[in-house]
């Protein structure tokens, strides 16, 4: 098949899946969230309730667009167009298969945290354009937010690189195969754990929501956003919760790998097994959101850089002794 | 040489699907949704009560330090990358070279916080 029709199909499938995961994570999220707290959740919106998800966008559509007469009209109203693009940009890299990839790009992990920065841009017009205090105050902190724990995560990243020696996704997942442990056993746990809670901050989900923390702010950046910018911010959220978790997945948790299965086979089970382990991450994800109250901005910013990126670069250090040592 | 510019083509198109999908969620939306704006509904929302002065006030920005170190420790990460893909060429040479580095940088962070620049008061 020649490039571009196998790039035509392939971005088809990526348009086709990313609403779809949206839409499931949400769906997970209020369901989860409902049975954490002992209560039925979403229960008259068609199949008991489970169709929930795709009525809420579908009532977005509807919903008038508010432009508010004091905000910074182009910028504002292109503000979640960055964050959008960024999210679906990443899905470039997640491999559902050593074949089944977008694009195997040789500096895969690198890709990853270039574009996943590029969010923070629109959340900071967001915030900036809104012509309201509290807006500005949730975009400065979500930005605040995003740089510090940046770092955490690519940081962590690292430690994968020195074991694997390779950026590239697949690469990772077939050291691991090779390994025949997942990194997060072979090593790089406390990668993974730092990885996770960094990723947690840069999604902006409780413990970590003081940018859009509602009783203070309103909803922070998002606040002067209502119809379908509103629901663009919402979904990219989603859509950003399966990405960080199925990158972690593949990193940390072996990817589309799963011992004792034939490893010819791996094109039939391989999106299975790594939208699994994604979902799995995902709900571990919400049991932090309903067990844990939120951080102050304070030991948030402390927490990044006296804790996670201190521990990040001894991480590296060790990784590196115990490649050329051993 | 092909591969490399298939790479850039690719990473353009799923950038690009991202922008596609925001250009058709707005205009599917501009379709399906009235639009009848009146004074008061697009007055600035901020927390429901009528906003009081404008939408600029003067805060201490405090993130302008953050800023800065978040720089620094970002230039250091593409330092690190190509290190680390190398480590096994490179031996204790790299190493320690790699040490000295980070060594270096930490004494800023030390720095810093001591300096109490960290510090959220």
């Amino acid at each position: 098949m020649s490039f571009s029709s196998e790039l035509l199909i392939k971005v088809l499938v990526v348009l086709a899946t990313a609403p779809v995961m949206a839409l499931g994570l949400t769906l997970l999220e209020v369901k989860g969230s409902a049975w954490m707290q002992r209560r039925p959740g979403p229960l008259h919106v068609g199949l008991r309730g489970f169709i929930f998800p795709l009525a809420t966008a579908a009532k977005y559509f509807q919903k008038e667009t508010i432009i508010p007469k004091d905000v910074d009209e182009p910028v504002f109203k292109w503000a979640p167009a960055w964050v959008i693009a960024a999210v679906v940009g990443l899905f470039t890299i997640i491999p559902l298969s050593p074949t089944l990839i977008v694009r195997d790009l040789e500096l895969g992990v690198f890709f990853l945290l270039a574009i996943s920065s590029i969010s923070t841009i629109g959340v900071l017009t967001a915030g900036w354009s809104s012509a309201n205090k509290f807006s500005l105050m949730g975009g400065l902190r979500a930005a605040g937010q995003l740089i510090a724990y940046e770092l955490p995560l690519i940081l962590s990243v690292v430690g994968v690189v020195i074991q694997a020696e390779t950026m590239s996704t697949v690469g990772i997942v077939e050291k691991q195969i090779e390994f025949g442990f997942p990194f997060v056993i072979a090593g790089q746990g406390i990668a993974f754990i730092i990885f996770m809670i960094a990723a947690t901050a840069e999604m902006m989900r409780t413990p970590f929501d003081m940018p859009i923390g509602e009783s203070e702010l309103t909803m922070g950046f998002m606040t002067e956003y209502s119809g379908i910018r509103f629901l663009i911010f919402y979904i990219s959220e989603y859509i950003n919760l399966f990405v960080m978790c199925a990158i972690a997945s593949t990193l940390f948790l072996g990817g589309y790998h799963i011992p004792l299965l034939p490893t010819e086979w791996v094109n039939f089970y391989g999106p299975l097994v790594l939208i699994g382990k994604t979902f799995t991450l995902a709900f571990l994800l919400i049991a932090i959101r309903w067990s844990f109250p939120r951080f102050r901005e304070d030991q948030l910013q402390t927490l990044a850089w006296k804790v996670l990126i201190p521990l990040s670069l001894l991480n590296i250090m060790v990784t590196a002794i115990m490649k050329v040592v051993f | 040489m092909i591969s490399y510019f298939q790479d850039y083509v690719t990473v353009g198109a799923m950038i690009g699907l991202g922008l596609l999908l925001f250009l058709v969620f707005i205009s599917l939306s501009a379709l399906l949704s009235p639009k009848k704006p009146t004074p008061e509904k697009i007055k600035t929302y901020e927390c429901g009560v009528d906003p009081v002065g404008g939408g600029w006030s003067q805060t201490y920005v405090r993130y302008y330090i953050f800023g800065l170190l978040f720089v620094i420790f970002d230039v250091e990460a593409v330092f690190i990358f190509p290190w680390a893909l190398n480590l096994e060429n490179l031996g204790y040479f790299g190493l320690i070279e790699m040490f000295i580095f980070i060594f270096i940088l930490l004494l800023g962070l030390i720095y810093a916080i001591r300096k109490d620049v960290l510090k959220w008061e």
